[in-house]
């Protein structure tokens, strides 16, 4: 999933779209966690698990609200665009 | 009174540096009174010195007197010491007095010229140079005061600094003296090395007993002194520099290139003498040079037009002649031309300084005339110079030195006919160029009006040389007699059909040959000397002397155009490329690691992700 | 139960490839939900309810709502999927893939060996909140503060100063209510035409 998610981020030129990698991702590296928890019967995969939830939300509001920023400044989501820090 | 003689040097010197310290500080007149006094008070403790030694002479004739020592190594100790004979009192009565008339006379010369107090400055550094060269009892305090006199030259052949040529004349004048500073500091090695002293008494003595006559060392050593003296002499093949450090202020002109520095060759010759009789090819190389340069001066005089540089090639003549002196074994003819030259040749060269400043700067003798007149005192002091260097029989000091010279070319112990031929066409010339000079400068029409006329400061000096150049002649028994003690007699050798008188008689009538030709050419008809130069000889001729025998344009083609095509080729070299290697390797890291700063999202996670991916290979396959 | 999860979680991945491979951003934001909620199964298939009801109603039900609202506001619709065409091309793939490839295989030869199956049972909801009450709690503290930034940065970032054309809009709006004695407004003459 962690794979999918990576091959996702590095292939999508749609800012949403690398945004949806990024959760899948983050739901894959939840999962494995929680699986661990569950293999060791320790509550700690959950607890940690629970952590990324809220990191994930936290993360997606804030880049959702700049994903926005982003279009009404660059008038496009392509992230290839987004690339004044080249040097 | 003789044990002031360390005094003499060092005044001067103490003047120097306080002109230096303070000088740009203090008026005008203090300035000239630091620069002058210290030369007057030299000149006076040298007159006092005098006295003491003519009175009751030291034993053995001559007087040491050691400040202290100065090096002190591995056997080596060479001592600031000051040794003093009737040769070094004889160079010392005339650097001093002569250079005190010339302070005089700069004090009104120099008077609106910006950097005054640096003028003294630099003359008096100059003269305590020249006085510790000509005390210095041994050849590196020697070596020590002839840099001294080198580094005062560039100075002030530069003095006028914000002109390029300026400096370039005086860059001239050093490198050229510097190649036979070189030749000279290899002959001091090659004479500790192997005779294991450089006091110059001491190294007399133990050459005369370690090194047969004609010896290996001794030429070799003797050519390297000879290589010393040309270079600052400026004899042949390095006199190219003297004409063009004319360039520098007039006094300058006087003081060094014609009385004192330039004759520091002949005075280190005289002094070594013992080394040059132990090496006769050396001593008839002296002879030869000096008698080619006699003679190549004289043409290139002929042909000048700017006054200074009609006196600068006499100058380098002039020495000639006293190398030729050398060169046959007349070691106080050489001397006793070198007092009176001192006299007429500084007259020259203050009473040209004169002219130029009366004319506002004008140097080219077809544009002057008719001085006569306008300045009466100049032209008379002139005219007493003149025929003093080209030898008025029995009324002038000229005469009886060079004439000497001539005879003994002919009669000395080395003496060949060649050289008193040589001496005989080069008294032609110099009559020639002289009166040619003088015709031009002071009889005809007035070519230019006369806007300055000089003051006291710069007329007694004028007055008192005149009057040295006349009477000078009458020194010539006593003073022959009294560098005796330092130098040996000349040896008349043969004399064939001629004898003394006939050969003064012969000069005379050259004398007398010169002025009617001078008369002829540049007062009576004038045409004539133009219709000479336009005929295509006379025309190459003339292009050939005045380019001073094409000595410049060889040297040019010969070392100087080799290198700067090397240093060219030579710009970028394999060391250069270690250090624009270096900078090339930052410039190529750079372009490859800007290159990953694409700024986009995808490449930094691609990124990312590689470098995981090489971690986890790096812990998978540990 | 393990036939559960190993069909739950095939539907995940099938689905989240599936996302990847779509045009249209709608269609994949709803292949995501569907991946999301195959993971959540698996994790009640694990034992873990607590997190698998978590799953559903902030991830698969806030998180993608989100999305799904940042979608519909930027009108992001069939131009975008033409555009997404022309990116899409099959050369693209290889670098990606290839490096996930590379990093899913140092990461099986990893785990491999390890064979331990599902134990019985799971972690009860009751022992995560001790858990939480108990060691994790600053954890818990800080997880506040972060959704605290996180609601304060969306805040500013989101924050548009309102053109003088929509405040000449909303002002032609309220003087068409009061004028007509109407409540609603309708696109008529006597109000200028709006520019898009």
């Amino acid at each position: 999933m962690f794979s999918l998610g990576l091959t996702g981020l590095l292939v999508r030129r749609n800012l949403i779209f690398v945004l949806m990698s990024l959760e899948v991702m983050l739901n894959a590296a939840g999962l494995a966690f929680v699986v661990a928890g569950a293999r060791w019967h320790q509550a700690d995969g959950q607890v940690m698990f629970l952590f990324i939830l809220a990191m994930a939300a936290a993360e997606v509001s804030v880049g959702l609200a700049m994903v926005l920023d982003v279009y009404h400044r660059f008038k496009s989501l392509d992230v290839d665009e987004l690339s004044e820090m080249r040097g | 009174m003789i044990s002031l003689l360390w005094l003499i040097p060092t005044l001067p010197f103490a003047s120097a540096l306080i002109l230096v310290l303070i000088g740009s500080r203090l008026s005008k007149r203090l300035a000239a009174g630091f620069g002058v006094g210290s030369i007057g008070l030299s000149a006076v403790i040298t007159i006092l010195v005098a006295a003491g030694f003519l009175s009751s002479p030291p034993p053995g004739g001559s007087y040491s007197q050691t400040l202290w020592t100065w090096i002190d190594v591995a056997g080596f100790r060479p001592q600031i010491g000051f040794y003093l004979d009737s040769l070094s009192l004889v160079m010392l009565l005339v650097v001093t007095f002569v250079g005190f008339l010339i302070h005089v006379y700069s004090a009104e010369f120099m008077n609106e010229d910006q950097g005054y107090s640096r003028f003294f400055a630099y003359m008096n550094l100059f003269v305590a140079s020249m006085l510790t060269l000509l005390l210095a009892d041994n050849l590196l305090l020697l070596y020590l005061g002839w840099e001294g006199v080198g580094l005062c030259s560039y100075l002030l052949i530069g003095f006028w600094y914000r002109d390029p040529a300026n400096g370039r004349a005086a860059s001239k004048a050093f490198i050229l003296t510097r190649i036979g500073d070189t030749a000279l500091s290899i002959g001091l090695y090659l004479l500790f090395t192997q005779l294991g002293t450089l006091q110059i008494q001491g190294l007399m003595q133990r050459a005369s007993v370690q090194w047969p006559s004609g010896s290996y060392y001794a030429v070799a050593a003797a050519f390297l002194l000879l290589g010393g003296a040309v270079g600052k002499s400026a004899q042949l093949p390095l006199q190219v520099w003297l004409p063009d450090a004319m360039a520098g202020p007039t006094p300058v002109s006087a003081l060094l290139h014609a009385a004192t520095m330039v004759t520091a060759g002949v005075y280190l010759i005289a002094r070594t003498h013992v080394l040059f009789s132990l090496a006769p090819p050396a001593q008839l190389a002296v002879a030869v040079v000096g008698a080619c340069t006699l003679l190549l001066a004289g043409f290139s005089a002929l042909t000048q037009h700017d006054i200074k540089r009609i006196l600068a090639y006499s100058t380098v003549s002039q020495i000639g002649y006293m190398f030729l002196a050398l060169g046959v074994g007349a070691w106080q003819a050489a001397m006793f031309h070198f007092v009176t030259h001192a006299f007429f040749k500084a007259l020259l060269f203050l009473g040209a300084g004169v002219i130029i400043n009366a004319l506002d700067e004008e140097h080219s003798i077809f544009r002057m005339g008719g001085l006569r007149k306008e300045l009466p005192l100049t032209f008379w002091t002139f005219l007493i110079a003149g025929c003093s260097l080209a030898g008025l029989p029995f009324l002038t000091a000229g005469f009886f030195s060079k004439d000497l010279i001539i005879w003994d070319a002919w009669s000395a112990q080395y003496g060949y006919p060649a050289f008193w031929v040589a001496g005989i066409i080069g008294a032609l010339l110099t009559a020639l160029y002289t009166f040619r000079m003088i015709f031009r400068v002071f009889f005809g029409p007035l070519g230019m009006p006369v806007t300055k006329r000089p003051g006291y400061a710069m007329t007694v000096p004028l007055i008192v040389l005149a009057f040295l150049s006349i009477v000078g002649g009458s020194l010539k028994e006593p003073l022959l007699g009294f560098l005796g003690s330092a130098l040996p007699s000349t040896i008349e050798a043969h004399a064939g059909a001629l004898t003394e008188i006939r050969s003064e008689a012969v000069a005379g009538l050259i004398f007398l040959l010169g002025l009617y030709l001078a008369y002829l050419f540049y007062l009576q008809r004038r045409n004539l000397a133009d219709a000479l130069v336009a005929n295509p000889i006379g025309r190459a001729l003339h292009q050939w002397w005045f380019a001073d025998w094409g000595l410049d344009w060889i040297y040019d083609k010969v070392f100087v155009q080799p290198f700067i095509w090397t240093s060219e080729i030579n710009k970028s070299d394999f060391v250069d490329a270690f250090y624009t290697g270096v900078a090339w390797l930052a410039q190529w890291f750079y372009r490859g690691l800007s290159s990953t700063e694409t700024g986009r999202v995808r490449w930094y996670a691609a990124g990312m992700a590689a470098g995981s991916a090489l971690f986890l290979a790096m812990v998978v396959f540990k | 139960m393990e036939l559960a999860f190993y069909i739950a979680g095939a539907v995940a991945v099938v689905s989240t490839v599936l996302m990847l491979t779509r045009l249209h951003i709608v269609h994949a934001l709803l292949y995501l939900i569907v991946s999301l909620l195959g993971v959540a199964v698996v994790f009640y298939t694990l034992g873990a309810s607590l997190v698998a009801a978590l799953e559903v109603i902030i991830y698969a039900g806030a998180i993608m709502v989100l999305f799904v609202f940042v979608v519909m506001m930027l009108n992001l619709g069939a131009p975008e999927a033409e555009m997404e065409k022309n990116w899409l091309t099959p050369g693209i793939w290889v670098g990606p893939v290839i490096l996930a490839g590379v990093l899913i295989i140092e990461v099986l030869y990893l785990v491999r060996g390890s064979t331990a199956g599902l134990g019985a049972g799971g972690v009860e909801p009751k022992q995560v909140g001790i858990a939480l009450f108990g060691p994790y709690l600053i954890g818990v503290e800080l997880a506040s503060v972060l959704l605290l930034a996180g609601l304060v940065g969306a805040y500013q970032l989101g924050y548009r100063k309102i053109e003088k054309r929509e405040i000449q809009h909303v002002a032609d709006i309220d003087e068409g209510r009061t004028a007509t004695g109407r409540g609603l407004v309708l696109p008529g003459a006597d109000r200028p035409a709006r520019t898009a």
